[in-house]
């Protein structure tokens, strides 16, 4: 899935040199469910975009289902990054003024697929959005945003899904939610779900942890009491469960058997 | 992905900013307005002189007195006193000179034309019987001079309208007399109008026949002894026979004048109408130049507010990428919506402009009317222009939109 060889990168800022990564080796197998943790300035956001795609390592190997990606130009990266990774960002990334069905095909468009109405609507149902669908950014809440970026990655049927920070800027029970969908897809999918936190709980979620500091591997661990987020928001009060006095069944598109 | 998604994206990114978008087109409009206007005002002055220069007649060519040589000083053109009646005579002889159905002499010079209480200045013209015809003159009033009154010398005079509404108001000339260097002329006509235009008044002229030009008005007679001529007006039957004319009445006037070097200008009614054209071409172009400055401006302008758009999109353009649009969907996004602008504005220009030219046209500006015509070339290039002004000032934006590298753009702020 994931093989990633000596990977360094190094970014010039002014006269400063700055060594982001120092020789990452890494794999990362078909339907795994893995966290990377750090403090902040550890590298792990650089990591992240280069297995994104979005940036390109000053040198080592990266393929991603057997492709050497760090050789491809830009078009070709573009083209990995349309059609095998769906990306979540700490702050959603959506396009303003433009409503979750919208921001939902962008990537089908780019894709050139068809269907493209169809197909956004039920990836916005997946995550438990399908009766928000001609929202804008500005009139949901930043679970409710999250959700629609996740709809986004979905939506093309991608073999893995990256997130950097997705929970970073939502409370304790839209993070639950948004760890309830990635755990969802991941054991009822098999989709492949690679994320970056510097919240240990939410690392808690995964199967498997892997710390980085200094651009460097210190430790690579499964997860040995691993947190199921639904037990989590069954034991929330009611109260503090906006979603469902809302009327709207959260998660329960993918959550339901 | 495909031009019309990338349409529609423009579209919708225009909308959002209506504003802007309304205000970047106003340049466009302005510009191309000015051209359509400009351009038509240069077209229609080109008109005026290509209506008056057919309005002369039709297939002419005008013998004309070529300069004199004597010693080492030459004179002017035309001021050679070299073409004779005579000479005309023998152009007009049958079968003399192939092609020629018409040959209509004119001696002219610059007189004060007295009638009762009032004066005026004007042309005469000493002409023969033909002239009417060979130079499209109609009679309103009257009658024209004959072959008759020319060979008697007859004291007679046909009236432009404009000196016959001067001299007589809005009573009829014929019938009265007009005075000329103290010799009493009787109107016999008056000629109908054909208007006043860019190279000169056509009405403003006294007909009278040549011979009583020749020997009552001015007396004058070549070295050789014939009675001289100013302009010798020959039609030609079709405009074919017009170069074989062109030789023909050469090859004649050099025998009869027995000169080597030619001693009198043959041009055609073609000549003068491209000496003419080349004038007002160059005006029109001159008008053209001038407003497409501001087209040029109109497009900078563009050029300016796409570069604020890219910046400010930086974010949209950066998410875009992630998501997997390639630099030739992003390029494809600025530039249409460059196109756009450059286009709607082109069109509401074009339709501003032709209003405008509209609005101008019957303006009176220094005794001339101003006559307009808008043309389609005019506009197809005007559209055309706007559209490569959008693609020009649009494709540097639209490139660093589509160089922006994803992971900078999506941080950017």
């Amino acid at each position: 899935m994931i093989k990633i060889q000596q990977l360094f990168k190094t970014y010039r800022i002014g006269d400063i040199e700055v060594r982001a990564l120092r020789g990452v080796d890494c794999y990362i197998g078909k339907g795994e469910l893995v966290a990377i943790m750090g403090p902040s300035g550890s590298g792990k956001s650089t990591l992240m975009n280069i297995l994104g795609c979005l940036d390109q390592p000053t040198s080592g190997t990266y393929h991603l289902d057997g492709i050497e990606v760090s050789g491809l130009s830009d078009d070709e990266l573009a083209a990995v990054r349309n059609r095998k990774i769906g990306f979540v960002f700490q702050t959603f990334n959506l396009l303003p003024r433009t409503t979750a069905l919208d921001n939902v095909e962008l990537p089908l468009i780019y894709a050139g697929a068809s269907n493209r109405r169809r197909k956004a609507v039920e990836a916005l149902e997946r995550v438990g959005l399908g009766e928000r669908l001609h929202h804008k950014p500005n009139e949901l809440s930043g679970g409710q945003q999250q959700r629609v970026a996740i709809a986004r990655a979905l939506v093309v049927e991608p073999s893995i899904i990256l997130a950097d920070e997705p929970t970073g800027n939502l409370d304790t029970h839209s993070s639950e939610e948004i760890m309830d969908i990635f755990q969802t897809l991941n054991r009822e999918q098999g989709i492949t779900v690679v994320f970056v936190t510097h919240e240990h709980d939410i690392g808690q979620h995964t199967k498997r942890i892997i710390h980085i500091r200094d651009g460097r591997i210190v430790s690579d661990e499964p997860v040995a009491e691993q947190i199921i987020a639904r037990d989590v928001l069954a034991g929330l009060s009611p109260e503090e469960d906006w979603g469902k006095v809302n009327g709207m069944a959260v998660g329960r598109g993918v959550t339901q058997p | 992905m495909k031009t019309w998604e990338s349409l529609r994206i423009a579209l919708r990114a225009l909308s959002a900013n209506k504003l802007r978008s309304s205000l970047t087109m106003l340049g466009m409009i302005i510009g191309v307005a000015a051209v359509i206007t400009l351009v038509s005002v240069g077209r229609g002055a080109q008109n005026q002189v290509t209506q008056q220069i057919a309005s002369l007649g039709t297939n002419l060519l005008f013998v004309t007195p070529g300069s004199t040589q004597e010693g080492g000083v030459r004179t002017a053109q035309g001021s050679a006193q070299t073409l004779t009646l005579e000479d005309a005579q023998a152009i007009a002889a049958p079968g003399a000179v192939p092609g020629v159905v018409a040959v209509a002499p004119e001696l002219r010079f610059f007189g004060q034309i007295v009638a009762g209480g009032q004066n005026v200045n004007s042309a005469l013209v000493g002409v023969t019987a033909d002239y009417a015809q060979v130079r499209n003159y109609q009679v309103a009033d009257g009658d024209f001079i004959s072959t008759q009154q020319v060979d008697s010398h007859s004291s007679v005079a046909v009236l432009g309208a404009s000196v016959a509404q001067q001299l007589f108001a809005d009573t009829s000339p014929v019938g009265q007399e007009i005075k000329v260097n103290r010799v009493t002329l009787r109107v016999i006509g008056v000629l109908q109008a054909k208007g006043s235009q860019a190279s000169g008044n056509q009405d403003d002229l006294v007909l009278v026949p040549i011979t009583t030009m020749q020997n009552r008005l001015m007396a004058q007679r070549t070295a050789r002894g014939g009675r001289t001529v100013s302009t010798i007006n020959v039609q030609v039957d079709n405009q074919k026979d017009i170069d074989a004319a062109i030789q023909g009445i050469g090859d004649l006037l050099r025998e009869r004048h027995r000169v080597s070097q030619d001693d009198f200008t043959i041009r055609s009614q073609e000549d003068m109408q491209q000496a003419f054209q080349q004038v007002t071409g160059i005006f029109t172009l001159l008008l053209g130049s001038i407003a497409g400055i501001s087209l040029v401006v109109g497009g900078i302008g563009i050029m300016n507010i796409m570069l604020v758009s890219v910046t400010e999109r930086t974010r949209e353009i950066g998410i875009r990428k992630a998501v997997g649009a390639r630099r030739r969907d992003i390029l494809m996004q600025f530039l249409i919506e460059s196109l756009v602008v450059a286009l709607v504005g082109g069109g509401i220009g074009i339709l501003t402009g032709m209003g405008l030219s509209r609005v101008v046209s019957g303006i009176q500006f220094s005794n001339q009317t101003i006559r307009t015509a808008v043309s389609l070339d005019a506009i197809l290039l005007a559209f055309l222009v706007s559209g490569a002004i959008g693609v020009f000032f649009g494709i540097y934006p639209a490139t660093r939109a589509a160089r922006l590298n994803p992971i900078d753009a999506l941080r950017y702020e």
